[in-house]
């Protein structure tokens, strides 16, 4: 079925945007997921186990160390709130990028090997009872950032040997490669170490925004936000890759120079996002395609579509993890692995 | 012009040195007296463009956000496109006969389709020069004479230079003012197509035994392929 013949039955499709003028399309765009991204920002601290008033929580007149309301609201769920927002643009811009890099919808931030490297600095941390703190930073953090980071490095010098462009074929397979190579250092870590440490690493593993307070949050802005810069830089010329490296030349792309930004941009956003709440399953792939069934296929729209969006979706999926169980937090990483996996497995079926 | 050749023999290669997008280990190339070196990939896609054998698409993309894409090297970094770019791919879609085909997703179309609308992204460039490589390859009769015809528009009603890395004999004799002949990597002749384009020439091009003859009602020459020739192999 063409996409003309389904547009009688369906309604609008993506292209029908296509009239509209870029600049019109970006607007309506980030305003209409700014909003979203907004109330969920606003709306989700108030749901929880224990009901909170919006008027008491906002009412300037009770002194805020007897406002229980006000208490719950800003120190115990809008920080988490913060996070889930934080990490789910993060790791949807990284996942966005990825795949216009490699011309290939299936591309996650799983896939270069940063998210295992932030996993082992994590648990090594944890089973070896690292007690290093930056300023106010807590180890483990630090250590999966070092991790992610590291990792990162290694992936990106196995694809530039020297004298050589940079390879994406090389890039893909490395941090595949990579991936596989670190879980089992996990694994192996793991094995060695005591019951209490294995269920901490578990739990990390797992994915959890349970980030305390803002500090952590405050640390992972400056990575994103720089991620988020460069992804901007590059949306048109990730257009005219999606067209083949070749065309993208000719059409006047510095090829290298972009695949070497986006590689830089996907591996600071998941860095950040993992060293926050650990590896979150599948924002990456999940909220990518959605965007663009709403929105089409143009980056320069779906970069900014899919990272206010993953914001409002994570804290979505965080909502259902804090509130399915009655007295207990499914960590977020279950929801979206939940959510996410059917969900690829529907796009994989409905690609063939 | 044309750059005529059996499989293999270096077609696409030229014009990927010729857009700049791979570099000679030796020698160079220069655009209006520039070597090419000094100039950026916007730069000397202001003035060059290219027409690949197939393009594939990753994500579904519309016609016109093909074409549009077009615009790239005249664009600011984070500039979008204005009117002006609109009105420039709209004048390249009409030219090449895709307007009807704006909204429609790019990977829906048939083989013939995608290559006029690969050609009109390609103009939308604005190019002085438009390297074209294998354009008619997987199209059927209507849709070479169709391009054929297009692109002979183009050249002299555009004043575009185009220079089309073909193995198609008769395409090349159809469009080509002049020829050049390539055999492993080492240009055999070039001149005018219709000194070039000899049964000697295409003898020793493609080792088969050829007729050449002007087609009255086609306007120019025509090859008629008779044989392989074996004594040569």
């Amino acid at each position: 079925m063409t996409r003309e013949s389904s547009k009688d039955a369906n309604g609008p499709t993506a292209h029908d945007w296509d009239h509209r003028p870029l600049r019109s399309r970006l607007m309506i765009t980030v305003g209409g997921f700014g909003t979203l991204a907004l109330a969920v920002a606003v709306l989700a601290p108030l749901v929880g186990s224990t009901p909170i008033d919006f008027a008491r929580v906002f009412d300037r007149s009770i002194p805020f160390v007897d406002n229980a309301d006000a208490q719950i609201f800003f120190l115990a769920r809008l920080p988490r709130v913060l996070a889930a927002m934080v990490v789910g643009s993060a790791l949807a811009t990284s996942g966005v990028v990825l795949q216009a890099m490699f011309r290939n919808p299936l591309a996650a931030p799983e896939t270069l090997g940063v998210s295992a490297g932030a996993a082992l600095g994590a648990i090594l941390a944890i089973v070896l009872g690292f007690t290093v703190t930056v300023g106010p930073f807590s180890p483990v953090p630090i250590a999966s950032l070092a991790g992610a980071l590291g990792a990162a490095t290694a992936v990106y010098l196995l694809a530039s040997a020297p004298r050589r462009p940079l390879s994406t074929a090389v890039l893909l397979l490395a941090g595949v490669t990579l991936n596989a190579f670190i879980s089992a250092l996990i694994l192996f870590v793991q094995y060695l170490s005591d019951f209490t440490q294995s269920f901490r690493a578990l739990r990390w593993m797992i994915g959890d925004l349970d980030v305390g307070n803002y500090v952590p949050i405050l640390a992972s802005l400056p990575l994103v936000v720089v991620a988020f810069a460069m992804a901007a830089m590059i949306s048109a010329p990730l257009n005219l890759l999606t067209l083949g490296g070749d065309v993208a030349a000719t059409r006047g792309v510095n090829v290298v120079r972009t695949h070497r930004l986006a590689f830089l941009t996907a591996s600071l956003a998941t860095s950040a996002a993992v060293s926050l709440a650990g590896p979150v399953a599948f924002i990456g792939i999940v909220v990518p395609h959605l965007v663009r069934l709403i929105v089409g296929v143009d980056n320069r729209v779906v970069l900014p579509a899919a990272a206010l969006f993953g914001a409002a979706f994570l804290v979505g999926c965080d909502l259902v993890a804090r509130t399915v169980m009655p007295a207990t937090e499914i960590p977020v990483g279950i929801v979206t692995a939940l959510v996410g996996g059917p969900f690829f497995l529907w796009l994989l079926v409905r690609k063939v | 012009m044309g750059v005529l050749g059996p499989n293999g023999c270096g077609k696409t290669t030229l014009l990927k040195l010729m857009a700049g997008v791979i570099v000679p280990a030796t020698g160079g190339l220069t655009l209006n007296g520039v070597p090419l070196r000094q100039l950026s990939r916007r730069q000397i896609a202001q003035q060059v463009s290219i027409v690949p054998q197939e393009t594939h698409p990753a994500f579904d993309y519309s016609v016109q956000e093909i074409v549009l894409m077009g615009r790239h090297p005249h664009l600011g970094r984070f500039a979008v496109e204005g009117p002006a770019d609109v009105a420039v791919a709209h004048d390249a879609m009409v030219a090449t006969g895709t307007v009807h085909l704006g909204a429609r997703s790019y990977m829906t179309l048939s083989g013939g389709e995608k290559q006029r609308v690969i050609i009109a992204s390609a103009l939308a460039q604005a190019p002085n020069l438009l390297l074209l490589d294998e354009p008619t390859a997987s199209l059927d009769l209507g849709y070479q004479l169709a391009i054929a015809a297009l692109l002979r528009e183009l050249n002299q009603e555009r004043g575009v230079t185009l220079v089309l890395a073909t193995h198609d004999l008769n395409l090349a004799a159809s469009v080509c003012d002049s020829l050049v002949l390539l055999r492993q990597g080492r240009v055999l002749a070039q001149g005018p197509t219709v000194d070039v384009l000899t049964p000697s020439l295409v003898r020793q091009l493609y080792d088969v035994e050829a007729d050449v003859s002007f087609h009255s009602g086609a306007g120019h020459l025509t090859v008629t392929p008779l044989r392989r020739d074996e004594a040569t192999r």
